[in-house]
């Protein structure tokens, strides 16, 4: 009896996973794993240009659905990787690239922080080697009688 | 030197300032197109209200003319769409139609409602073609030279001033050049 029910059930779980396979027919090529996560790579890499702060792969805009299945098919005509972003750089430019290519027009994005990095720290170096050489009578914050600032009301 | 030593911070924050209203006055939907100055990807389509007839890229050979991406779900286009009639009965060049991922039947009641300014309406029914020529806002124009070689791209919809500021003299300038090449 117990055996009867669940040979039911494996049918019933056999009828399910086929129809939700047969849901899934307008888009065949999502059959195949292997594939589907070469292209998720790729898609998390471009830029979808719609709504420009999300990636190909996490976004639900028409186009980036649509240059999703393009990915996949230009996968599964054979091409690597490296020509798909060629592909896509082609039609929108290097701004689809998330992480964009070294050249002159991203030369103050890619340097610039480290530069403002550099700056800062050399500021603080030349600010704390001059402090050091200051005479220490230039510190006297334990009488504040000497300061010529405004004084605390309370003290006097 | 030293008493305008103070005055460093207002000049950098003054510097701050200006590159943030140069940040304001920036359009970051506004990608410019690698395909400028490149040729015009090949297409074969369908026409809109022929599905028998199609054309091809190299059917624009030897004319400069202008691909204007619609669709009927396009509100933008419909605001547009008054410039691009009006436009196109001054007749300095051809306008084609591209119907971008868009039903047959609703493209041509948009055409039939609102006066169609195209020489004819190319069919994209998938969106590959506009895939190709990188359209990802519609509406997208861009002017293709008499060799095929696209010239201008149009982003969003056309204003009167850039019609008149950038699209006419575009034209002439293009016309010229067809003449003496």
């Amino acid at each position: 009896m117990a055996d009867f029910f669940i040979k039911g059930l494996a049918l019933l779980c056999l009828a399910l996973s086929l129809s939700v396979a047969s849901a899934n027919e307008a888009t065949p090529v999502a059959a195949d794993p292997v594939l589907e996560a070469r292209m998720l790579a790729i898609a998390t890499e471009l830029r979808c240009l719609v709504c420009q702060n999300q990636t190909i792969a996490d976004s639900h805009a028409d186009l980036a659905v649509d240059l999703r299945q393009q990915v996949r098919e230009l996968l599964q005509k054979g091409m690597t990787d490296k020509q798909i972003t060629e592909y896509m750089t082609d039609r929108y430019g290097d701004f689809v690239l998330y992480r964009p290519p070294f050249n002159r027009l991203t030369a103050l994005l890619w340097v610039g922080p480290g530069v403002l990095l550099v700056a800062g720290l050399t500021v603080l170096v030349l600010v704390l080697r001059r402090r050091s050489r200051m005479p220490q009578d230039r510190f006297d914050a334990e009488e504040p009688e000497a300061d010529e600032g405004p004084q605390d009301p309370r003290a006097s | 030197m030293k008493s305008l030593k103070f005055l460093l911070p207002l000049v950098i924050f003054l510097g701050l300032v200006w590159f943030l209203m140069k940040g304001l006055s920036l359009d970051p939907r506004e990608v410019p197109s690698p395909l400028i100055g490149k040729p015009a990807p090949a297409f074969a389509l369908a026409q809109l209200d022929k599905p028998d007839l199609t054309l091809k890229r190299d059917d624009m050979l030897g004319k400069v003319w202008m691909l204007n991406v619609f669709a009927s779900w396009c509100v933008a286009c419909r605001e547009e769409h008054p410039l691009l009639v009006e436009f196109a009965r001054l007749k300095l060049l051809p306008i084609y139609g591209l119907n971008y991922k868009d039903e047959r039947v609703a493209g041509m009641k948009w055409l039939a409602s609102f006066g169609n300014p195209y020489e004819a309406s190319l069919y994209d029914h998938d969106g590959r073609v506009g895939i190709d020529y990188g359209v990802y806002g519609v509406p997208e124009s861009f002017v293709i030279d008499a060799k095929g070689v696209i010239r201008y791209k149009q982003i969003g919809p056309f204003t009167p001033e850039a019609i008149e500021t950038k699209l006419i003299p575009l034209v002439r300038q293009l016309k010229k050049e067809q003449g003496n090449g």
